[in-house]
């Protein structure tokens, strides 16, 4: 058995924590640069705002609903998801961390009788030891513990915790649409819907043969699954990710090449960072830079490019000297860039890479100046040691007009409490 | 599990205090093979990470409990409050620090200051304990 430990409207959860006033008031939070709705409280789901609206859209909503408004503050929420996490792992059961919200855990030794109880004790404990409120969906196979958590999140006046087993799986797997069953993207949604296949249930019931000759191994797996068969087990080991991404929508427009450089250096650093702290190389970097769509008062450019590295690296000087001059060549001028990126892709462990012949000792040197220099960077701060093309302008960097306060990791911005 | 070592490393803001210098130039140090670990002030102050937070205190209603204007509390949200626990509550969505204290049945959170005057908990009032505190650190001068 598995349960889904699912937090429910995290972002906002975490802003209430310290924010007791908020509770039972419609709150969202904005994507980086308070771009997009990317978290909303209930009270903000049935006013009718959508998850992925921009901001600028409704400004009017907001306003008229009274709707407060934050921007994320991702050290905040980080710190609470590794509460929540360490909470727990506190249950001495095996776990699956599947995002910064939601752990897999698995209930193999537990009882049957025993498991709703069981989960509603931990339940309560969550809530208690970190103000974070969770759904539990507890079930066979870790499909059906996906689906077992939407029904709990779904019903408001439940416990938060939902069990399917033999007895409820047909009708319950009924009231979910295959759009909402876990692993089913848009396109195999649009395929299943045109072949009348509509709820799980009926997914559930399809010919083995047919789902893998349209859907591959992975759609047999999850049918398997929502047959109650285990065929996805729990990940326990942190895998390493297969591409490294960072890309931001700028605070202001951006006009100048030089500032459209440095903003990609620092992503480029920011990602090799990334690279480096699991132990990797990569193969390729993708490049983009766009204008800003929803102008359409604008002239509109828009262009990606990739490199492949000569060998794999991981050193931000190095990457900057193959893509600082791919940029130089997308810009052009004349448009006003909202927003780039930089995504690294056929990422290798180190200890698969291939070497140039004569560059080993050079490459150990190197590896122990990047170390330092990630090391001064994580103690006195990010970017303390940077690459100068990185520059100190950053008149491109994030808007975060209503960042709430770093509670957890910074000791200067701890909550005060009047006596 | 391995996971705890993430979140320690963001807590261990609190320096240890080395018992031990490290290097002998001359005889080797006889206490070496006695060597015990040093002391980390977060497994002395901490007993449950997960549910441990810092707040500022600020004003001087529970000064007799030692509570100065500026002192750090640590707050765990994970214990019960008992008779006489100082918590930080929350009454109508906002923060207070008092005394817990039940008389006569009804729910009271108490100054530690004659100058403040008792907080009744009635039922039409939204309360809820956020955590307890469990110590306070006060910087003396």
């Amino acid at each position: 058995m598995y349960a889904l430990i699912d937090c429910n409207n995290f972002y906002v959860s975490c802003e209430r924590i310290f924010n007791p006033h908020l509770e039972n008031k419609p709150v969202i939070v904005l994507s980086n640069n308070d771009g997009c709705v990317i978290a909303r409280s209930n009270e903000t789901k049935s006013i009718g705002i959508k998850m992925g609206e921009p901001a600028f859209k409704i400004k009017d909503k907001i306003y008229k609903n009274n709707i407060i408004t934050f921007s994320t503050n991702f050290a905040l929420y980080g710190n609470i998801s590794n509460r929540v996490i360490n909470t727990v792992s506190s249950f001495n059961c095996n776990m699956e961390i599947y995002s910064i919200d939601e752990v897999f855990i698995d209930l193999s030794t537990f009882k049957r009788d025993d498991l709703l109880e069981f989960c509603l004790k931990k339940k309560k404990r969550i809530k208690k030891w970190t103000g974070i409120p969770v759904s539990i969906g507890i079930s066979k196979t870790k499909t059906l513990a996906k689906a077992a958590n939407y029904i709990a999140k779904k019903n408001h006046n439940g416990t938060g915790v939902f069990l399917i087993d033999e007895s409820n799986i047909s009708n319950t797997l009924n009231k979910i649409s295959v759009s909402n069953v876990w692993g089913i993207g848009r396109k195999n949604n649009q395929f299943l819907i045109y072949n009348n296949i509509k709820t799980a249930n009926d997914l559930s019931k399809t010919d083995l043969l047919w789902i893998r000759k349209y859907m591959t191994i992975r759609g047999e797996k999850t049918v398997r699954e929502l047959r109650g068969i285990s065929c996805i087990p729990l990940e326990q080991l942190y895998s390493s990710k297969k591409s490294i991404c960072t890309s931001r929508t700028f605070g202001k427009m951006v006009t100048k090449q030089k500032d459209l450089i440095e903003s990609i250096a620092m992503y480029v650093a920011r990602c090799a960072e990334k690279l480096r702290i699991q132990n990797s190389y990569a193969n390729f970097a993708h490049i983009f830079i766009s204008s800003n769509s929803f102008r359409n008062d604008l002239p509109q450019y828009a262009c990606s490019k990739i490199i492949k590295f000569p060998i794999p690296i991981s050193d931000t000087g190095e990457m900057l000297v193959y893509i600082i001059p791919i940029v130089k060549k997308i810009f052009k001028k004349g448009y006003l860039y909202k927003k780039a990126g930089v995504v690294l892709t056929g990422i290798v462990s180190n200890t698969v890479i291939q070497k140039n012949l004569f560059e080993d000792c050079k490459i150990k040197n190197k590896e122990k100046l990047l170390n330092k220099i990630d090391s001064i960077n994580r103690k006195m701060g990010r970017d303390t040691v940077r690459y100068a093309i990185q520059g100190y302008n950053k008149s491109w960097i994030l808007k975060q007009q209503k960042l709430s306060p770093c509670y957890t990791t910074r000791w200067s911005d701890l909550l005060s409490v009047k006596l | 599990m391995s996971l705890l070592s993430i979140y320690k490393s963001k807590v261990n803001a609190i320096k240890k205090i080395s018992l031990y210098p490290s290097v002998y130039a001359g005889f080797p140090s006889p206490a070496e093979d006695h060597l015990d670990l040093d002391l980390d002030l977060n497994e002395h102050l901490i007993k449950h990470p997960a549910a441990t937070f810092y707040v500022y205190a600020k004003g001087d209603s529970m000064i007799n409990s030692g509570i100065h204007d500026g002192d750090l509390l640590i707050v765990d949200r994970s214990l019960n409050p008992g008779l006489k626990s100082i918590v930080i509550a929350v009454i109508n969505g906002e923060f207070t620090v008092k005394r817990i204290k039940k008389i006569n049945k009804e729910l009271y959170l108490m100054p530690d200051n004659d100058s403040y005057k008792p907080i009744q908990i009635t039922t039409d009032m939204n309360f809820q304990i956020w955590g307890i505190v469990t110590h306070t650190i006060h910087k003396t001068k």
